[in-house]
């Protein structure tokens, strides 16, 4: 890539430069400024991000070869190599170019967003750090560098929903988060523990090179009944994507997560921590394509995301969590693309989407500086002409993400639903009718969103007002350079990502899977495809949503309370998030709780503390005070003793 | 009749040693109280050359004279060696407990001296005769030892009680060779082994019981255990170190010479009662030691319970058993000399620090000698890497590969209960708040063989392989 150095010089450097930045922040954080605080995490990032268009215009233009090389060795045990390695492709190098530049962004937006918060050095540490745990993920060559990733950006995640620790909800929603993680975490590790015991090695390339030779590979996890293993192991990878991506039922953490500071809530729940379950399975396409089963199991798990979780979106009040809901739908139509083996269109979706939900969620951040921190959209209303660059860019933002013919993510969005039609594997059809009938939902709860707080009527109070101004351009600029990928990145990249050659050899799609194929011939160009869009039944659909909105929010504002009195059913199951947190809340929590309270009276302090440990024990500091006493000091008593032990000793002998 | 010279060349640091007492007890005799260390001067120098000297004569060659009954083989070499150098490190301990006390006299060390030379020479026995010679030379040394501090009420009765008990024992001893040499007609060990498949087989075990009761006697095993916490915890420190000590490694070595190379042949029968005695020893030793305040008392019972590992690889019957036994018997003097030389360290005129109370808080007071402390602890419990961790896991190891796996057990599940005992005078130490502030007052020699010894428990913990090889050697 340079002359001078290395290529794993270069990839080093990409992440090893915010882990600098990130423990400078941190582990100096008392004896540094703030400015210097941010100053060396935002260049550290700045560097990989600069170093990452290089790693990507080395890959996509330059059409470099897949780099695959070990750094280092940690430990070989039983001939099994635990290394530190990377890998990078096509699909690694724009990932890395994702997330560098929304981490970026973040970064700058950060300055505003946190100006006045004791914890500032601390949060440019957490997101710094962040950025590498996310880099080890995606550039990692083997399962167990994966999942040292997995887990690093997971235990960011949960440091920054907990960042205000002091509040009790906070740290309620980072327990959660935590929790729930665990349970996809858990499957994730069986499943590489399950790949570990198939193919006897960790590394990626050894694994897919022996994946068709190990299809047929069966399991006997029930006695009597053998199961296939690629089969097994590919559930229980994406148990893991369920967790992390917040996937139907593991989603649940998700919206609580919003708890952390709107900056996180941007970077990583929803840019890019949440996509790693999506790129983990992209990644692992040739396991994926060997089990049709999965495949259907992940479509019809993405089809149930993708449609209830954006029906939650239109109650909800709080700005940040219709954003948050909104992107548990986005994450389910990516979940579909992966089950309908349109890895490449859930790997658009993943990056247009990375763009404009950060944009929204930045501009929802903008929102709350400029209200002073209230989060209740029934308290806003017609901003529009206090904050235009926020108006401005979240309009982009919100047209983007109802797939408004032209913008990035209709490209991305249609071409899923467009993949998921053509799709034969069972729950195809389902899973076709939800994502069509989640643009709808969509267009609803965003329009919404967008009419409550930008339109009609002022319903801040007076003080509030008074106040109310644009952000600082800390903020504003970054919205307005999320906003240009917003526009163009699906127009500009669908030729060549979608249905060019830019995933050759690094997604593997068997032939009877390969949807996008058939698409392709429907294709032709950007500019044919908007056109077509424009009378498809999507498009259709989004107006409708459009238009309901502006009826409801806009032109009769009574209306949804009537609707909520009239189906109030209905609005308590939703309202209740179908139920979920309940029983997870009592079933889950309270019979873990019932357990662990019975093991811990009767196993361990009756059982192990009680009659083993300190029974026995007391047991032998009875016998000691007991025979203790047959030292009785007289001296007749001892000589009888050993008279009596020689007797004994004799008869024993002699017998 | 002809009279052919002996080889004396075999014996020469016991003639050496026997010479140069001689000499002491002499010179002693016209030395004033305050020029007193002059005797103990000349007695570490004298054993520490009897040491260079037994150490010199080392060879993988056994050589025996005085018509067989004096013997010297490897091990015989390195038990004297061992037996001195502990003896030396006693003697540093005691000098100022004995200061403070006004028994700072030449009979201490001429005593612990003469009983050094019964001790070597039980070493080296070759015969009922010498075995027996070297027993009431080092137990009639210490008899007097205890007795010395005579306005002493304890210490007399301790005296009384171990002479009383000791003759009784000595008589059995005595006894059981008697019955032995009737049905065999031979006081030689090497001897008397040909002659026990012959013998009548009544007599013999009758012999051998009694045998094993002098020798059960000597090392302090269950049910033969009584005068040990009494004489323990009577005696002056000065003397309990001595009798803690040297004289167990001289007590292997009566029992290895009786048993082994004298009775092998009953090894079926021996084995059985040692077993018992074993097991005895490690579960009484241990469990009682929970339940003492007194410090010299809790280590009496945890001199029972190691015997008990002594036995245990001597039961085996095995030379790889031997030598774990043999590496045991060392270890523990090591140690023990440690643990009461700290007592001896403590305690100052009218306070005798043998309550375990009394090391609250020492790491208040010296961090250092609170560290040797805990090396001293915690290798008696057999925690790694210490030195006694080692002991432990090679006799266990022998038991194991003798088959007496239920023996292992019994000695690692006693020894869990025995590390209560020593991690709470640990906790005391580390964790309670010193019952004063007086400092500690010591002199500089007591202060360096203290840190020696503790140093050597750790050191020698973390390379033990060439003391444990040199034991195993021995009997190879």
């Amino acid at each position: 890539m340079f002359e001078n150095y290395s290529d794993s010089q270069v990839y080093l450097a990409i992440v090893l430069a915010p882990l600098i930045g990130s423990i400078l922040a941190g582990v100096f954080n008392a004896y540094i400024s703030r400015a210097v605080a941010h100053t060396v995490t935002i260049a550290g990032v700045a560097i990989s991000f600069v170093l990452a268009l290089f790693v990507f215009k080395y890959f996509a233009f330059d059409g470099a070869p897949t780099y695959n090389e070990t750094v280092y060795t940690w430990l070989v045990s039983d001939g099994i190599h635990f290394e530190i390695g990377f890998m990078v492709d096509n699909l690694t190098s724009m990932m890395l170019v994702v997330v560098s530049f929304v981490s970026l962004m973040v970064h700058l937006y950060t300055i505003g967003y946190m100006h006045d918060d004791p914890g500032y050095k601390r949060f440019f540490s957490y997101i710094s750090l962040f950025t590498f745990s996310m880099y080890m993920l995606v550039m990692s060559n083997n399962f167990l560098q994966l999942f040292f990733g997995w887990e690093a950006v997971g235990l960011v995640s949960y440091l920054l929903i907990g960042f205000y620790y002091k509040k009790e909800s906070a740290i309620f929603a980072n327990l959660k988060a935590f929790l729930v993680n665990r349970v996809g975490d858990f499957g994730f590790i069986l499943g590489i523990a399950g790949i570990l015991m198939l193919f006897n090695t960790l590394d990626y390339a050894e694994v897919f090179a022996a994946a068709n030779s190990k299809a047929g590979a069966t399991i006997e996890l029930i006695p009597g009944t053998q199961w296939s293993m690629i089969t097994v192991i590919c559930l229980l990878l994406f148990v893991g994507a369920m967790g992390k991506s917040a996937q139907v039922p593991l989603h649940v953490w998700l919206p609580d997560s919003m708890e952390g500071p709107t900056p996180i809530s941007a970077l990583i729940h929803a840019a890019t921590m949440v996509t790693a379950g999506i790129f983990m399975v992209t990644r692992m396409t040739p396991l994926f394509e060997l089990s049709e089963t999965a495949l259907s199991f992940i479509l019809v798990i993405g089809a149930i995301t993708a449609l209830f979780m954006g029906f939650l979106g239109i109650i909800q009040n709080d700005i940040k969590r219709v954003v948050a809901y909104s992107t548990l739908s986005q994450l389910g139509y990516m979940t579909v693309a992966l089950g309908a083996s349109a890895y490449s269109a859930a790997v658009f979706h993943l990056m247009t989407h990375a763009f404009f939900k950060a944009l929204l969620f930045l501009a929802a951040g903008s929102v709350i500086i400029g209200m002073h921190h209230i989060q209740d959209i029934r308290k806003m209303g017609g901003l529009k002409k206090y904050m235009p660059i926020t108006y401005w860019t979240s309009l982009i933002g919100t047209l983007a993400l109802i797939g408004f013919p032209g913008l990035s993510g209709f490209f991305s969005k249609d071409s899923i639903i467009e993949a998921v039609r053509l799709s034969h594997l069972p729950g195809a059809t389902f899973a076709y009718y939800a994502v069509l009938a989640g643009v709808f939902v969509t267009a609803l709860y965003s329009l919404r969103l967008f009419f409550i707080v930008f339109h009609g009527e002022e319903r801040m109070d007076h003080h509030t007002k008074e106040h109310l101004k644009e952000s600082p351009w800390v903020v504003t600029v970054p919205l307005v350079l999320l906003a240009i990928p917003s526009v163009i990145i699906g127009g500009l990249t669908i030729s060549s990502v979608l249905y060019g050659d830019y995933f050759n050899g690094v997604v593997f799609v068997e032939e009877a899977h390969n949807v996008l194929g058939h698409l392709k011939k429907e294709f032709h160009g950007p500019m044919g495809m908007v056109l077509h869009g424009i009378t498809a039944t999507p498009f259709i659909l989004m107006l409708a949503g459009i238009a309901v909105a502006w009826l409801l929010y806009m032109k009769n504002p009574s209306v949804p309370g009537k609707i909520k009195q009239s189906f109030s059913l209905i609005y308590n199951i939703m309202d209740n998030k179908y139920g979920f947190d309940a029983f997870n809340e009592k079933v889950i929590a309270g019979g873990t709780r019932g357990i662990g309270h019975l093991l811990s009276k009767v196993g361990d302090l009756l059982i192990i503390d009680g009659i083993i440990v300190n029974g026995s024990a007391k047991t032998v500091a009875w016998v000691s005070g007991i025979i203790r006493h047959m030292q009785t000091g007289y001296l007749y008593h001892y000589a009888f003793a050993m008279i009596l032990g020689m007797i004994a000793l004799l008869v024993i002998v002699v017998y | 009749m002809n009279f052919v010279t002996p080889d004396f060349m075999p014996a020469m640091p016991e003639i050496f040693l026997l010479t140069i007492v001689c000499a002491i007890l002499i010179i002693d005799l016209f030395l004033k109280d305050e020029s007193r260390g002059a005797t103990y001067m000349l007695s570490l120098i004298a054993l520490a050359a009897t040491a260079i000297l037994s150490f010199t004569g080392y060879s993988q060659e056994t050589v025996t004279t005085f018509n067989d009954s004096f013997i010297l083989d490897p091990m015989a070499s390195i038990l004297k060696v061992a037996i001195c150098v502990v003896v030396m490190g006693v003697f540093i301990y005691a000098k100022d407990y004995l200061i403070d006390r006004n028994i700072y006299k030449g009979e201490y060390f001429i005593l612990g001296l003469f009983g050094v030379m019964g001790m070597m020479v039980m070493v080296s026995a070759g015969n009922f005769l010498t075995v027996y010679l070297g027993l009431e030379l080092l137990s009639l040394s210490m008899y007097a030892m205890i007795a010395m501090q005579r306005d002493s009420a304890i210490a007399s009765e301790a005296a009384m009680k171990y002479f009383i008990l000791g003759a009784i024992a000595s008589g059995m001893l005595l006894y059981g060779m008697s019955m032995v040499y009737g049905v065999t007609g031979s006081l030689d060990l090497a001897n008397l082994n040909k002659a026990v498949s012959t013998a009548d087989r009544i007599v013999m075990s009758f012999g051998l019981v009694f045998i094993i009761l002098g020798i059960a006697f000597k090392l302090g095993a269950v049910p033969f255990h009584m005068w040990m916490p009494d004489v323990y915890q009577g005696s002056p420190t000065s003397v309990t170190l001595y009798i803690s000590s040297a004289p167990k490694i001289a007590a292997f070595a009566m029992m290895y010479r009786l048993l082994v190379d004298g009775l092998t042949d009953m090894h079926a029968d021996w084995q059985m009662i040692l077993i018992i005695l074993s097991v005895l020893s490690m579960a009484l030793g241990n469990i009682i030691a929970i339940a003492q305040t007194n410090l010299k008392r809790m280590f009496a019972y945890s001199t029972i319970a190691h015997v008990g590992f002594i036995v245990m690889g001597v039961l085996t019957g095995t030379q790889a058993g031997y030598g774990a036994s043999m590496f045991y018997a060392i270890v523990y003097a090591i140690m023990s000399v440690g643990g009461f030389g700290m007592i001896a360290l403590l305690s100052r005129a009218g306070f005798e620090a043998d309550n375990i109370d009394d090391f609250k808080g020492l790491n208040q007071k010296s961090p250092w000698f609170a560290f040797i402390m805990m090396a001293i602890l915690f290798s008696m419990a057999g925690v790694p890497p210490f030195l006694g961790f080692w002991a432990k896991i090679s006799v266990l190891q022998e038991a194991v590969n003798s088959g007496l796996v239920w023996l292992a057990i019994v000695g690692v599940v006693t020894s869990v209960i025995g590390a209560f005992y020593y991690l709470r005078v640990v906790k005391v130490i580390y964790f309670d708040k010193p019952m004063d502030n007086t400092p500690i007052k010591a002199s500089m020699d007591i202060r360096m063989a203290l840190s020696i010894n503790g140093v050597a428990i750790l050191a020698l913990g973390l390379y033990p392989t060439a003391l444990i090889a040199l034991c195993i050697n021995t009997f190879s």
